[in-house]
């Protein structure tokens, strides 16, 4: 089975989460006896596409253009569409994040693929691909078969891992592909990061707090102890309506999604829509100060007190470990 | 300005989720439908345009009798038409999304609004999926707009800030939480919707190319160990995220 990894970039870095789909790709791929070929697409391609033959790509196609220097939904999705079509892709793979959401639907469409967006697992069984995804907001988990010829998947970013390097390089072939004016109907005219911060989507330890933090002003010893472990800080809806955190730190339903390795929650009750955007992270920590919060129902590991006592305890003794 | 909004019926997020005896679907006895709670920041958003703009927003729902509700709900907002393409059976992202496309060609608005996503099947896809079919541009998971002079500026989320997206018109926008808070149905609106006309049609037909094989429940995790009730056991618990746990 032929398969085609699309790389995420943005200022010609390569996203975490490309590695994951071109590792899934290569697994995929050893399944069935194919080929995976890995597609970056931008202005200036990044140097390490190449690298990205260490992770099972056995060939990295590169599409460059001027205009791509900026995302727009509209020439990513005709170069996808024509690179998986130019291959003779039978499956080809996205990272399901904002970028890969956005343009994924259009990608399937023109394939006259089916589409399983946001898949947390995969099976190959008699040569045909399962995929399992999380549906009402997690609350299910359904198994389906995209039953085209060509599939069109998204995979949930922090669920599949990123595999090792073998040390292998992939030439990097340099592809033409045809664009007009109004490939670019909708194009990004400028990004704010919010500077230097991670956000909760990409994290890999998360520290979320909820209305029993009482104010913005206590989120502090919430944000030391993220600092002392690489996290970022989450919010649940509570914290967010109450205007102490923004939106795009909330975790739920309304809000991200999100799989880290560790989660912890602070002050959190754990109310069925903030379990629906973290029930899949690995680990979860509960601090609370009821016993009968339901947030405990759900974690591996819990310590029923006052969180402004356990965080900052926490952060010390977590310092002293790693020796800081 | 013609607007067009495109709303879903779905199970309230609140609502317990069991699987149906065809082990395919849920069990819906018990379950309360609600407007899909990302459309509801579409309508609003389209109320505003049409408020600053002129013009009239029809809103669309594929489904059977029970998304009536949801076109009423929509009547009570403050939308001037209601269109249910009625099909009873369920239908994949790609099958609704043409038969939504099939209509909106006929209608032909200049701004077509979808929720970020529908709550139970969490695809995302439609909004995006109807914008490819009629060959129009699109911003997904918008929290601001901006239409002025033929072209829009919307901006979107993504992981650690926000862009901005500049696009000609017509287009479709799907909406995410932070565009807008919806406003209640006044009571008038919401007497007066129930006298008012949903229009029925027999959305085009189209194969879907996703199958359901199971829905099933998450295994679910035994819950975890308490490991303690004061300060003290915070020593035990960063043991165990470095030595069980190894997360850190
Ligand atoms: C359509 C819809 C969508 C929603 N989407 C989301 C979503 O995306 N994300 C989300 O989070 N919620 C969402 N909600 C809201 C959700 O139902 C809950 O209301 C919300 O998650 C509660 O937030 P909380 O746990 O911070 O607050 P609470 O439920 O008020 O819990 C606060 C907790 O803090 C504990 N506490 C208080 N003081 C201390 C202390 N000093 N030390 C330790 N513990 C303390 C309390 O025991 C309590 O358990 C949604 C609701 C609806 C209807
Ligand atoms: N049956 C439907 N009828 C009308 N609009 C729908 C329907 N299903 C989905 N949509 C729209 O498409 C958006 C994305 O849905 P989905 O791709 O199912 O997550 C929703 O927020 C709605 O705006």
């Amino acid at each position: 089975m032929k398969i085609l990894a699309i790389v995420e970039q943005r200022d010609y870095k390569i996203k975490k989460n490309a590695y994951e789909v071109v590792a899934t790709a290569r697994s995929l791929a050893q399944q069935t006896n194919g080929e995976v070929t890995a597609l970056v697409i931008g202005d200036n391609i990044p140097s390490a596409a190449a690298e990205l033959g260490a992770y099972g790509a056995s060939k990295v196609i590169a599409v460059q253009h001027p205009k791509l220097a900026k995302y727009s939904a509209t020439a990513y999705a005709k170069i996808a569409a024509e690179i998986a079509t130019k291959e003779h892709a039978a499956i080809v793979l996205i990272s399901a994040t904002a970028m890969g959401k956005d343009f994924a639907p259009r990608v399937a469409v023109k394939l006259d693929a089916g589409l399983a967006a946001d898949v947390t697992a995969l099976k190959i069984e008699n040569g045909e691909i399962n995929a399992t995804r999380p549906v009402y907001a997690g609350k299910a988990l359904t198994d389906i078969k995209v039953t085209s010829a060509v599939k069109v998947l998204t995979l949930r970013p922090n669920v599949f891992p990123a595999g090792t390097t073998n040390g292998a390089t992939a030439a990097v072939e340099v592809v033409d592909v045809p664009l007009a004016d109004s490939d670019f109907a909708s194009i990004v005219t400028t990004t704010s990061q919010a500077s230097g911060k991670l956000d909760v989507a990409e994290a890999d330890i998360i520290v979320t707090g909820g209305r029993g933090m009482k104010g913005p002003e206590n989120f502090k010893i919430l944000e030391e102890l993220a600092g002392t472990i690489g996290a970022a800080v989450g919010a649940s809806r509570a914290a967010v309506d109450a205007g102490w955190r923004p939106h795009e730190d909330q975790v739920g339903q309304t809000g991200k999604t999100v799989s880290p390795s560790l989660y912890v929650a602070v002050a959190v009750s754990g109310a069925i829509q903030h379990l629906a955007g973290m029930s899949s992270s690995k680990y979860i920590v509960a601090i609370n100060k009821d016993k009968d919060a339901p947030i405990f129902q759900s974690a591996d590991y819990g310590i029923v007190a006052d969180a402004f006592e356990i965080v900052p305890a926490m952060t010390q003794e977590i310092k002293k470990l790693l020796g800081k | 300005m013609k607007i067009a909004v495109c709303i879903n019926h779905v199970p309230d997020t609140a609502a317990r989720i069991a699987v149906g005896s065809d082990g395919k679907s849920i069990d819906k006895t018990g379950v309360t439908f609600v407007v899909n709670p990302y459309d509801e920041f579409a309508i609003e958003e389209c109320l505003r345009l049409k408020e600053k703009n002129g013009g009239e927003v029809v809103a669309i729902s594929l489904g059977g009798d029970m998304h009536k509700e949801t076109l009423r709900k929509a009547y009570a907002m403050g939308v001037d038409k209601a269109v249910l393409l009625k099909d009873e059976t369920p239908r994949d992202s790609f099958s609704v999304a043409y038969a939504l496309a099939n209509y909106l060609k006929e209608l032909n608005p200049e701004i077509i609004f979808f929720g970020k996503q529908s709550v139970d099947g969490d695809d995302a896809a439609v909004g995006i999926m109807v914008a490819e079919l009629l060959n129009l541009p699109s911003v997904s998971t918008i929290v601001k707009l901006d239409v002025a002079q033929g072209k829009a500026i919307a901006e979107r989320e993504i992981e650690g800030g926000l862009e901005a997206v500049e696009t000609t018109l017509p287009a479709v926008f799907t909406a995410q939480k932070g565009l807008n808070e919806p406003r209640y149905p006044s009571l008038k609106g919401i007497m007066q919707s129930k006298n008012k006309l949903i229009e029925e049609k027999a959305p085009a037909a189209a194969s879907s190319k996703v199958e359901v094989v199971a829905l099933r429940k998450p295994s679910s995790k035994n819950a975890g160990k308490i490991v303690g009730t004061d300060v003290s056991a915070v020593p035990e618990l960063v043991r165990l995220l470095h030595e069980e746990a190894k997360v850190i």
